[in-house]
């Protein structure tokens, strides 16, 4: 079982064609199309239910689609699953560590399900406790971990097989920002030696850092997808104004800034303009206002542009 | 449903594995709990009664009950590990939501939860035969036959317990499955009783009861007293535990794969 060189791999890791899965009535997902090459970091956005742990599940078996192909690797899913799943590492939205068994146990007991030989199982281990900065939890249980460390384990445990493809179902949740850093660090590396992955998240400059291409999910559907910095600059603009004023000024500024073709969206109180290129009256006018912001547009921007701001839960 | 049907056994020993390492940690307390019950029952009837009673088919009533308590601490180990062992892997752990992210079926997994059940259940069993030269009690030599017995009755009972553990919305389930079916079985399969005193139609209810010929099987096997029947006996339950662990493996992948 022990792979000396990896099989070769195709250009394309996954591949869907107008996926979908319906539980019942409702439409999960409704029929997406999208293809995650070789060495990527594909970001899988979208509001809670959107479709995105659904996918994830179809690729891993756990969910049967309903209609549409997906082929990972080049082969199709479900029936080639047995030889799709041991090139594949997981790293799943709830922790399931075993909480019985202790750190070096969980990582001793996951490699044994991927029929890793025992002498690499104590290497690998090894190394991915000390990448993952958990060397000296090693003989730990479960239970004393704190999250960032639960959340490495969970890494760690991923990768102890050498997956060709990583799924991170988002993996920082929670997170203090020096343990969301360590993990951003090492996934960066592990994108450096050739990992394909496929990223979840909400957080949205995780995606922005991690990602070098998005998809958008809303209510099961492709929104958008593509280059994030390109969409932000297209979908988006140029820069954002944030900006807390009276209904009269927030009018005024809608105005001028639609003299500018800058687009503006009202909020509870003032107004948001997001601006394709610079524009004197527009600074002009904002700038007797009470309070504002100026800053370069962002991704959670478009996100909420094409996913909406209101809540989505059904 | 696409349920697969070429299972690794490299697969099934790895969920095995996994069970007993856990196991080995808590096997003081996981023992006693096995154990704690038939242990009081032999000593509490076996040696409490045996001065009132006489003799059923030329044992005394220590000796009749023996190897009845042997099963019953096979049936106890294997269905209670199913039922709420497995259901904590399956729901508070999430151990099987884990598991399936890995090469290992749905089905691999239903067996090596099953063969895990009827390992417990054999070791339990075994102790309980171990015990019995502590109460003179001297087992003939066919009781070299007894661990296959009690291993294939424990992966009916495991079996038993993981469809009810994939059926399960909550733990109080299990209610159904102990009063209704285990505890029945324990009463009424001829453990503390002949069967064959009693009236007819009951005399025939039990006969289809799965642990009865387990625990005829075991009392021959246990005092060298081989009766005819026994090759039907063994098929039956081969059967039944064959189908039990079948079902189990349908209903388990329709619980964990939508």
């Amino acid at each position: 079982m022990h792979q000396t060189s990896p099989a070769p791999q195709p250009s394309i890791i996954v591949e869907a064609r107008n996926l979908s899965k319906a539980y019942g009535a409702r439409q999960a997902v409704g029929g997406i199309t999208f293809a995650i090459g070789k060495g990527e970091c594909f970001g899988f956005l979208g509001p809670n239910g959107a479709g995105k742990t659904t996918t994830i599940q179809m690729i891993l078996g756990l969910v049967e689609k309903s209609g549409g192909e997906l082929l990972v690797f080049g082969e199709a899913i479900p029936e080639q699953l047995k030889t799709i799943k041991p090139r594949v590492g997981v790293v799943p939205q709830n922790d399931n560590l075993d909480t019985d068994l202790t750190v070096y146990e969980n990582l001793l007991t996951y490699a044994s399900y991927y029929q890793l030989p025992r002498w690499e199982t104590n290497a690998r281990a090894c190394e991915l406790l000390q990448f993952f900065a958990l060397d000296n939890r090693r003989h730990e249980y479960i239970r004393q971990l704190s999250g960032g460390q639960r959340r490495r384990l969970l890494l760690a445990r991923a990768m102890m097989h050498r997956p060709q493809l990583l799924i991170l179902d988002e993996p920082t949740v929670g997170l203090d920002p020096q343990a969301r850093h360590l993990i951003w660090q090492r996934l960066k590396t592990l994108k450096e030696q050739g990992v394909t992955m496929m990223l979840t998240s909400h957080y949205m400059d995780e995606v922005a850092r991690l990602s070098d291409r998005i998809l958008v999910l809303n209510q099961g559907q492709v929104v958008a997808q593509g280059e994030p910095k390109q969409m932000v600059s297209e979908m988006v603009g140029l820069d954002v104004f944030e900006v807390i004023c009276d209904d009269e000024q927030a009018l005024l500024l809608e105005a001028v800034a639609a003299a500018c073709q800058a687009r503006s969206e009202r909020t509870a109180d003032g107004v948001y303009l997001y601006t394709n290129k610079d524009c004197a009256e527009l600074e002009s006018a904002i700038r007797p206002c009470d309070q504002w912001l100026r800053r370069p547009a962002n991704l959670e921007d478009l996100f909420i542009k094409l996913t909406g701001r209101s809540l989505h839960e059904s | 449903m696409r349920p697969s049907l070429s299972l690794s056994v490299k697969n099934i020993l790895r969920v095995i594995q996994r069970n007993a390492r856990v196991w080995w940690k808590y096997k003081v307390p996981s023992l006693v709990g096995n154990l704690g019950q038939p242990l009081l029952f032999l000593v509490a009837f076996g040696l409490g009664l045996s001065q009132q009673i006489e003799t059923i088919a030329g044992l005394t009533y220590l000796q009749f009950i023996a190897p009845g308590l042997a099963c019953s601490a096979m049936m106890y180990s294997a269905a209670f590990e199913a039922t709420y062992g497995s259901y904590t892997r399956l729901s508070a752990q999430s151990t099987f939501e884990g598991i399936l992210m890995t090469p290992i079926t749905v089905e691999e997994l239903a067996m090596g939860e099953v063969l895990w059940g009827a390992l417990k259940g054999l070791l339990s069993g075994l102790i309980m035969i171990g015990v019995m030269p502590l109460f003179g009690l001297w087992p003939s030599p066919w009781v070299i036959c007894l661990p296959l017995l009690l291993f294939v009755a424990g992966v009916l009972f495991a079996a038993l317990g993981l469809i009810m553990t994939a059926l399960a919305t909550n733990y109080d389930f299990f209610n159904y499955f102990v009063s209704l079916i285990i505890t029945p079985l324990f009463l009424f399969s001829g453990i503390f009783f002949a069967v064959d005193t009693l009236p007819i139609p009951t005399r025939a209810l039990v006969r289809v009861m799965p642990l009865t010929p387990v625990v005829d099987l075991a009392r021959m096997l246990c005092y060298g007293t081989i009766a005819p029947g026994w090759p039907g006996q063994i098929t039956v339950l081969f059967l039944l535990a064959a189908g039990a662990s079948w079902l189990a493996a349908v209903l388990l992948r329709r619980r964990l794969i939508k």
